[in-house]
């Protein structure tokens, strides 16, 4: 019996019996982090990091809730869980399992660069490492964050010049507050979506310090709109809310702005491949450091990742999970968020 | 290099037809002749020879990043677009700077001066240049080697970005860049200049195309005031004799001359200083046969005479532009016509056809000739205006194409395909298939014909639903249907279907019809009796 098993409601620990990231209602979920795709509604009881707790509560409502710090250990049935940073967004989380001393990590999703606000990624040595794959080609390669935030920069400064208001079109939770600190520096206001200053809300109040936002909402006066600089998420693009902003250019904030043919598709004025996820690279280094003698890669090119992890002497395979489809990183349009 | 590679990314990037114009106008301002020469070349489909093959570049594209080869593969048809795949695997330049100065002249020439050179000297010059280069120059390089630039840039737009820029009216701009010009012969001057024009004989005129009609065909008013044609199924041609000389050019810009050995004794029966305007069709006996017949014949440097009798070509011809060296667009299509009778009638050459006037009294009788198209081996009606000029591109007013609905059958998809440019890394190509007993039997493929938003959901559907990969190519679950829209049908020994579709796309999503009940082979085959004759 393996420690880990890929069931069809999701990722299941039997010795446990709990699932992680679980996509239908279970009686035990242990949550890596609170974007959609990961946390689904229905759930008797839901364990999580401290920071991920607030953010379920705001997206799923009143629930069983139990929050645990990073590496404090949690047991079910005899079964060792604890939680290490993933670097993804705030509260994000690799799952470390451990019975009878055999170590399994879920990673969830993560990135290897320090984003200043999620804790930094911190490789946790395992027997097996269940990694996903979003990025999992050699084409994603990212530029340092340092440098994209000046390219965002850039361009809102050219947006004013031109007197165009800038709309940076970004995950409402992740994405969002990481543009902030970049955004501060050439603006005095930062409007945002209601999507947006939903989640901004959900972390002030949870005691986090962000630079300040100002929802956008039918009373906003027509000066603060004009030359505004404005982050939507996704679905707000192309909608009648966005033409208040007239004239406007839209920068979309996503590792898939890659890609020429991705950005063209978007219709945006500029892209900025600016991704929460780990590139090509970063998957290969955070694999590596864990030491995994085997590896099952997920979400994402996890045909191409796995095989080429099996090429370099690692046993690697693949795994379909319904992660990735309904969140902001996915290559389709069609991806919504929260319906608030 | 960075000039044009900062172009290329703006007019990739730019929304707003406004914003492209105001690029190329800026560059066109900005660059020196020889590059804007090029810029004017490329943009119109005349990129040097190839200097270097695509197989080349992907090995030694592996050679510097150190990838295997098939995730080489793999990475380029999720990019859709091997410039670019490339641009984005190798590793970061070592030197920086260096080619963002020097000027898109100096590149292009070198890759042209490469051409006969060694498979070693090429490797290390490319390899030299992609070690100089950012990802932006990188690709436009590569593009420049691969050709295409497909960027969202028209010739149109190209053209009215010039006419700004020079203070010369689109028009004549347009005539001017059209034909055969070499960009490494003339410069920027005496290719825009009225002086070059004389020089140039074979060159044709920009032609005038039609929109299609959207409204009720009443809205054009008094049916007496328009001229009605069938709208055939070729090339859109035109046929030029000055001097003495015979050229026949293709929509496409294409010089033809050579490919249709039928139109060679025209040089001795048409007059001097005539351009002619009209459509390349395969036909016996004055009657058009079908285009697939002309594909065998196009694509081929030699045609055979096995080919020359089984689809002989002849030239359905319009109107006339040009009379005894005088450009007579300006003059009215009733005027045009009467002259092109004439030059017909004397000319007296079974390739050369007069395509016929249809005559109509009200717009109720030209509605129904129109339904019998297909037994004319026609796709619609043209309508003209007889008041009309001879106009440049796609203009509305004048003229409309007025088609005739396409055929069309309920397929299932059984493959799907990541596309390219902005379809990259959606599976947005399809392979159908109708039912044939308990078989499937695939008889099309189709790009086109739904919104973004449905592709998106098809590619949902596809990568949940795949089965088997096979390279770059899934079989998915046959599920999905969708009405295949098509203008004609012909048999083909190269399909398993035993038939090959002209212009196929999808013409809506059957979510109404299950995989059960889509079309059989046997329905295929009836369409072949009855239009693939």
């Amino acid at each position: 019996m393996a420690l880990i098993e890929f069931s069809n409601k999701g990722l299941y620990c039997p010795a446990g019996n709990f699932y992680i990231d679980p996509w239908k209602p279970v009686d035990k979920a242990v949550i890596t982090h609170a974007h959609s795709d990961h946390a689904r509604w229905g759930s008797q009881y839901y364990l999580c990091h401290t920071d991920t707790k607030p953010l379920l509560q705001t997206r799923l409502g009143p629930n069983n809730y139990q929050s645990i710090n990073w590496h404090e250990p949690v047991y079910i049935n005899g079964v060792r869980i604890t939680l290490h940073p993933a670097g993804h967004i705030i509260g994000s989380s690799q799952i470390r399992v451990e019975y009878n001393g055999e170590v399994w990590v879920v990673s969830g999703d993560y990135k290897v660069e320090d984003d200043g606000l999620s804790t930094a990624f911190e490789p946790v040595p395992c027997h097996t490492f269940i990694t996903e794959s979003t990025f999992g080609l050699p084409i994603y390669h990212w530029k340092s964050q340092a440098q994209i935030f000046s390219d965002i920069q850039q361009w809102v400064l050219e947006n004013k010049a031109a007197g165009k208001a800038s709309v940076l079109m970004a995950y409402s939770l992740g994405k969002a507050q990481r543009l902030l600190p970049c955004l501060a520096q050439v603006t005095d206001t930062i409007l945002v979506h209601g999507a947006v200053y939903n989640i901004h809300m959900a972390l002030v109040n949870a005691g986090w310090q962000l630079p300040p936002v100002e929802r956008v909402t039918p009373d906003t006066p027509k000066e603060t709109l004009k030359g505004a600089v404005v982050i939507a998420p996704s679905s707000a693009e192309g909608s009648p809310w966005m033409r208040k902003f007239a004239p406007y250019a839209v920068g979309v904030c996503s590792g898939w702005m890659q890609v020429r043919g991705a950005r063209r598709r978007r219709n945006a004025d500029a892209g900025f491949a600016l991704s929460d996820h780990a590139d090509w690279q970063g998957l290969l280094t955070a694999v590596k450091a864990t030491g995994a003698e085997r590896v099952y890669a997920t979400h994402g090119f996890q045909s191409a990742f796995s095989r080429y992890l099996t090429e370099q002497g690692i046993e690697a395979g693949e795994v379909k999970t319904e992660y990735g489809g309904e969140e902001e990183e996915s290559p389709q349009d069609s991806m919504k968020e929260e319906n608030d | 290099m960075r000039l044009f590679a900062d172009l290329v990314t703006e007019l990739g990037t730019s929304t707003k037809t406004n914003d492209k114009l105001e690029s190329l106008i800026t560059y066109f301002s900005s660059a020196t002749d020889k590059d804007k020469v090029w810029v004017i070349a490329l943009f119109s489909d005349r990129r040097p020879r190839r200097a270097v093959n695509a197989t080349q570049l992907a090995t030694w594209c592996v050679e510097l990043s150190g990838l295997p080869f098939w995730l080489f593969e793999e990475s380029y048809h999720t990019v859709g677009d091997l410039a670019e795949t490339i641009a984005l695997l190798l590793p970061e330049a070592t030197i920086t700077d260096e080619a963002g100065a020097k000027p898109l002249h100096y590149y292009v020439e070198k890759l042209i001066a490469l051409e006969k050179e060694s498979e070693e000297i090429k490797r290390n010059f490319i390899i030299t240049a992609w070690q100089e280069m950012n990802t932006a120059e990188r690709f436009v390089f590569n593009k420049l080697i691969t050709g295409g630039f497909r960027i969202g840039v028209s010739q149109k737009l190209m053209v009215n970005a010039l006419a700004k820029t020079v203070g010369i009216t689109p028009s004549i701009i347009a005539h001017h860049i059209s034909g055969n010009w070499d960009p490494t012969q003339i410069n920027f001057e005496d290719l825009i200049s009225n002086e070059n024009l004389a020089a140039d004989l074979s060159k044709p005129y920009p032609f005038y195309l039609a929109y299609a009609i959207e409204d009720d065909v009443k809205v054009l008013g008094e049916p007496k005031d328009w001229q009605a044609e069938w709208k055939w199924d070729g090339i859109r041609g035109q046929i030029i004799k000055r001097s003495g000389e015979l050229y026949v050019w293709s929509r496409g810009e294409e010089l033809m001359t050579d490919k249709f050995p039928e139109y060679h004794s025209l040089q001795n029966n048409l007059p001097d200083g005539l351009v002619l305007d009209g459509e390349i069709i395969p036909s016996i006996d004055g009657k058009p046969l079908p285009f697939a017949l002309l594909q065998t014949r196009i694509g081929r440097k030699n045609v055979t005479k096995k080919q020359l009798q089984e689809a002989p070509i002849a030239f359905f011809a319009y109107d006339l532009l040009e009379y005894n060296g005088e450009d007579w667009r300006t003059k009215t299509l009733e005027e045009r016509r009467s002259k092109l009778e004439e030059v017909l009638a004397a000319a007296n050459h079974p390739a050369l056809l007069l395509s016929p006037v249809i005559d109509f009294n009200n717009w109720e009788e030209l509605a129904t000739i129109r339904s019998t198209s297909r037994d004319s081996g026609a796709e619609g009606i043209m309508l003209k205006r007889k008041a009309s000029t001879y106009q440049v591109g796609r203009k509305r007013g004048d003229w409309w194409k007025w088609k005739i609905d396409p055929l069309t059958i309920d397929a299932v998809m059984v493959y799907a395909q990541k596309g390219a440019g902005r379809r990259s890394n959606l599976y947005t190509d399809y392979t159908f298939a109708v039912r044939d007993g308990d078989q499937l039997i695939t008889f099309t493929k189709a790009y086109s014909g739904l919104t973004d938003k449905e592709f998106a959901q098809v590619d949902a559907f596809v990568k949940r639903n795949s089965i088997e990969k096979f390279g770059p190519v899934r079989t998915v679950k046959p599920e999905l249907v969708f009405e295949i829209a098509f203008e004609g049908i012909a048999a083909s020994a190269r399909h398993k279907s035993g038939v090959a579709l002209r212009f196929p796309r999808i013409s809506r999503w059957r979510h109404d019809k299950p995989a059960s009940e889509i079309n059989t082979l046997d329905d295929l085959k009836g369409m072949l009796e009855v239009y693939g004759k």
